[in-house]
């Protein structure tokens, strides 16, 4: 059991992590987004790993089928626009910003390490943790509010994509409109 | 079991990517996957202290509404996308420099 999970960890997080460095590293976005499918499948695996069985189904549904999917659309609609050549000039302000964020994030690892206080084991397992029943209960009592908010913020969303994504044409404003027919 | 500390692990290493591939790549749309990236290994800390203290659902919530949230903010950034690449022809973004000047 333990040698089982400990490899079910180690696939689950190598699936992460080659996925994550996958959309940094690949040239071309649509390997971008399969990489980021491959890094969402370790993380759901992980949450599997933890008992948090309803989020690791949302994050599957929400991630793997509409968020990658979005940008894949995305990525066709440009077409060969998508892929800019890749030009050798890498701008210094912002490697910099890359080399400062790597030092503070070891620094941070080197004091993580150096604090010590040992492994923490994950308490025993618990047969309603995570399932659909007890976080939907959770859910729609003590986060309802928050949850019925969220739909708020969708439509906001939406609408928000909709005027952005439509852009503005000449005859949309009404001033432009009569310009127009005037003559 | 596995000690939570490995899962935090992944999850900072999966944030230093996701943050350093957003400060060095130029193409909008990698860069708003990076963001992705790091709204997902941020999920998984919440999840791993979660499961640390099984009493309540708390850390699982807050990842539930961080996934919303992301959901929504992949929609208006890609919106935003193609609203630039209708401008400047380019999806890179130093590229968009509308409001310099």
């Amino acid at each position: 059991m333990n040698v089982l999970s400990l490899v079910f960890f180690g696939f689950s997080a190598l699936a992460a992590l080659l996925g994550a460095l996958g959309v940094v590293l690949a040239h071309n976005p649509i390997r971008s987004a399969m990489g980021l499918l491959l890094a969402i499948a370790g993380v759901t695996a992980m949450f599997i790993g933890l008992d948090a069985h309803f989020l690791a189904a949302i994050e599957l549904i929400v991630y793997a089928g509409a968020v990658v999917i979005l940008f894949v659309f995305v990525i066709m609609l440009i077409g060969p626009d998508a892929t800019p050549p890749h030009d050798s000039k890498v701008l210094f302000t912002r490697t910099m910003a890359a080399v400062v964020f790597g030092v503070f994030a070891l620094v941070t690892g080197f004091f993580m390490l150096r604090a010590g206080g040992g492994l923490h084991q994950l308490p025993p397992f618990r047969p309603d943790f995570g399932t659909i029943d007890s976080f939907g209960r959770e859910l729609f009592t003590r986060g309802l509010v928050p949850f019925e908010l969220t739909t708020a913020l969708f439509v906001v969303a939406v609408v928000g994509a909709l005027a952005v994504a439509r852009g503005r044409h000449r005859s949309d404003s009404p001033a432009e409109v009569a310009k127009e027919q005037a003559p | 079991m596995i000690p939570v500390e490995y899962y935090l692990v992944v999850a900072g290493v999966m944030f230093g990517i996701g943050a350093i591939g957003f400060l060095l790549r130029r193409n909008l749309l990698v860069q708003l996957m990076c963001v992705e990236l790091l709204l997902n290994s941020v999920n998984l800390t919440l999840v791993a202290f979660n499961r640390m203290r099984p009493d309540d659902h708390n850390g699982q919530m807050f990842a539930f509404f961080v996934i919303a949230v992301a959901a929504a903010e992949a929609a208006v950034g890609l919106a935003i996308g193609l609203a630039i690449y209708r401008l400047t022809r380019s999806v890179r973004s130093d590229e968009a420099d509308l409001l310099k000047n």
